[in-house]
């Protein structure tokens, strides 16, 4: 149910209007944030972590193809099958031909940003296949037939209430607003299912080059059960989750659990190296790792290539002051929120997509808050480049930057210019202000005044008086100008 | 008082108004004169000067952002400091004005120069000038409005403070969202009015439950953005410029009451 990007304004709209929504919000700024910093914080040097971290997916994506190659041959050596998908379309094959060798019918999925992004649901359901989700919040989502509007909090946009009735008209079980209960309720139902599975899918938050290792970290131990109970896992990543060794691993992990939800560590962090030995209890028999490319190529070749270091732990979204009014479906893909804006049109377009990086005021809460400080607003304001130089922007728009170029060139235009306007104000000012400006200014008076263009001029003051004042000679700065 | 750092004090800057500063701010400009000849420094208006670029340059229009960005770098060549009183001109000037001219050697090292010497005015008095007194008084609970650029392009995140907590008489009453923006973002407020005015309503509510009276921003274009919304909604906020609130009781004209400011 993506909204599609184009629809971006509506969308948005109708999110500030929604209360329901507005509501659900509210618990970003209330608890996500100030849990994030507090656990960041109590790390004593978060800055240092940060730049830590930084360092890993630098070297990691400055030499991917090295560490993919060494991945690959480990996961090999180990007797994992690795599969390389060009695209959502070949990742999407490649799932369902294991699928189909595996003779399965019922499919448990871990969390998976990355499932989202080829669609990989509804595709296997068209195919006959019983998917389940496990993570509490992906398995409402599935049940309300809606798409994540978090990236780690998929479920966010809904209150209790709405999750409570949900649960009641889908499961019928009696309505309770209890969390333990509802917890519970989701539990038995998903628990049932894990049994029946015969395919388990789950994303990958770091894969190890130097083991072969896979990471999964998560809080319902759902990934756990997702890639150990089904005879067969298959582990879905884009190729830029690769870290370079596994003494990597504590400071990503460090930086992901804290920035995503303020925990020293997440209940559950499982790491896989190769499919069940003959030794272990238990495990899959078989382990198939999927590097997916998906247009990531693309951005490794171009100037926005830190938004591979992204490690989706969502901390930009909880503190983007747009993602807490408009909440993640506005934003009409997979990724929403700052990293999304920016994701979206790299990996979508910007024929669909030129709105997301415009949508922004450029306040840099993202970089400031993100783990790995990705430059999220020079990104942005990079692809605002990009999108005019391929003319996305109104005809309307271009002339008038370059009228506007054109008179403050010319300091003497420019001056006739605030003349002009101050003669138009003239029988609509009041008090120094406007209540209405004309088109296409108009929209910032539905709700603001604007100030007036000053009768006289800082310009103004400067050649009829300041010009000739001096400064004071003791310098000391406490007197009163002389 | 704060020693500054092994520099000798600056005796001349050049002063870069900012277009909003000259159209609609004029008061702020001659606070910040005005409050610099206090400090015993001279200063120099370069009367070519008109905008920064930015919001060609935010928009995404490169080519007619350089064409206006590229006056400045001569018109300010020969200036030791150039002071301007807006973070978001500002990391124009020192973090983007470079960017714009990378594919030309010449230029781009002007622009590097420029972006060496230009400061935001609350960093240029605590660390160039080297003090956080500047013999201000006034009568106010004051909440400080952290502007976006000011504090994450610019760094700058203690100078205001410290600064305005001694202006005599101040009672600083820190909004509890004293960082999160007010939805300006200059073409933003106009192409996404819906947004903004939710982030600006947000603003104004923190506003309103730390009690203050003053509103005060080193950054003309949100102190434009929230004195509107105040007077929109009659509400009796003052909004001062970080240089009206330093030069207080200085003032040729003391800044009236908001919403009518
Ligand atoms: S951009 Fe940074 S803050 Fe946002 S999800 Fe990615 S890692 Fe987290």
């Amino acid at each position: 149910m993506h909204l599609g990007t184009e629809g971006f304004q509506d969308h948005a709209r109708q999110a500030l209007k929604d209360e329901p929504l507005q509501n659900a919000l509210h618990l970003l700024t209330a608890e996500f944030v100030p849990r994030r910093v507090a656990a960041m914080q109590a790390l004593g040097d978060p800055e240092a972590l940060r730049t830590q971290a930084r360092a890993v997916k630098e070297q990691a994506i400055a030499q991917l193809d090295t560490y993919l190659e060494q991945f690959a041959d480990n996961l090999d050596k180990l007797g994992a099958h690795v599969h390389w998908a060009h695209d959502d379309a070949e990742a999407r094959d490649i799932i369902t031909s294991i699928a189909q060798q595996a003779g399965a019918k019922v499919i448990v999925k871990g969390k998976s940003m990355a499932a989202e992004e080829i669609h990989l649901n509804p595709h296997l359901e068209e195919l006959g296949y019983e998917v389940l989700e496990t993570d509490l919040g992906e398995y409402i989502i599935q049940l309300a037939e809606e798409t994540p509007s978090h990236i780690i909090a998929p479920a966010i946009h809904k209150t209790r209430q709405q999750i409570a009735a949900l649960l009641h008209d889908k499961l019928g079980d009696p309505y309770t607003e209890e969390l333990t209960d509802m917890t519970q309720i989701a539990r038995r139902a998903l628990r049932q299912q894990f049994l029946r599975a015969d395919v388990g899918i789950t994303g990958v938050n770091f894969a190890i080059a130097d083991t072969g290792s896979i990471v999964l970290v998560t809080n319902e131990g759902n990934g756990r059960l997702s890639s150990t109970l089904p005879r067969v896992h298959v582990a879905l990543m884009g190729m830029e989750k690769i870290v370079p060794r596994l003494d990597d691993l504590p400071v990503m992990l460090k930086v992901l659990t804290n920035s995503a939800t303020g925990q020293k560590i997440s209940s559950y962090v499982t790491m896989i190296t190769g499919p069940r030995r003959a030794h272990d209890l238990d495990g899959p028999e078989e382990l198939h790792v999927v590097v997916m490319d998906n247009g990531r190529s693309n951005i490794l070749a171009s100037e926005n290539r830190e938004a591979l270091y992204c490690l989706r732990c969502g901390a930009c979204l909880n503190v983007c002051p747009i993602y807490q009014n408009i909440g993640g479906h506005a934003y009409g893909w997979v990724y929403p929120g700052p990293i999304g804006a920016v994701l979206t049109p790299l990996f979508t377009g910007l024929d669909t997509a030129k709105h997301l990086p415009r949508a922004s005021t450029l306040c840099g809460a993202c970089r400031e808050a993100c783990p790995v400080k990705i430059n999220i607003p020079h990104m942005l304001l990079n692809l605002r480049r990009q999108s005019v130089s391929r003319g996305d922007a109104s005809a309307g728009e271009g002339r008038l930057f370059s009228l506007w170029a054109w008179v403050m060139r010319h300091p003497g235009l420019y001056r006739l210019g605030l003349k002009l306007a101050r003669l138009g104000q003239t029988p609509f000012a009041r008090r120094g202000w406007l209540g209405k400006l004309p088109p296409p200014f108009h929209s910032w008076t539905q709700s603001r005044d604007f100030k007036a263009v000053a009768p006289q001029s800082f310009r103004d003051r400067w050649q009829a008086t300041l010009q000739y004042e001096q400064p004071s000679r003791n310098g000391a700065g406490g007197g009163r100008h002389e | 008082m704060t020693e500054p750092t092994g520099r000798r004090r600056p005796t001349r800057v050049a002063l870069f108004i900012t277009c909003l500063g000259d159209a609609f701010y004029p008061q702020v400009g001659e606070a910040t004169v005005r409050l610099l000849h206090r400090l015993g420094i001279a200063v120099d208006f370069p009367l070519g000067q008109t905008c920064c670029a930015q919001p060609a340059f935010n928009a995404g229009f490169h080519d007619q952002a350089r064409l206006v960005a590229q006056r400045n770098l001569t018109l300010f060549a020969d200036y030791e400091y150039v002071v301007v009183p807006s973070g978001s001109c500002t990391a124009m000037i020192r973090l983007f004005y470079p960017d714009l001219f990378a594919e030309a050697p010449q230029l781009h090292q002007q622009a590097e120069s420029l972006a060496a010497r230009t400061y935001e005015l609350s960093e240029f008095l605590l660390n160039i000038v080297g003090t956080d007194d500047v013999g201000a008084a006034f009568a106010g609970k004051v909440a400080y409005h952290a502007s976006c650029h000011l504090q994450r392009e610019l760094g700058v995140t203690e100078a205001p403070r410290r600064l305005i907590s001694r202006v005599a008489g101040v009672e600083a009453c820190d909004a509890e969202m004293s960082e999160q923006c007010c939805g300006f973002g200059g073409t933003f407020a106009v192409k996404y009015p819906e947004i903004s005015s939710a982030m600006l309503e947000k603003k104004i509510a923190s506003l309103q439950r730390a009690g203050a009276d003053t509103l005060v921003s080193c950054d003309a274009g949100c102190l434009m953005h929230i004195a509107g919304r105040l007077r929109r909604q009659g509400m009796d906020v003052r909004v001062m410029h970080v240089a009206e609130l330093l030069n207080a009781g200085h003032n040729a004209e003391e800044p009236r009451h908001a919403p009518g400011n």
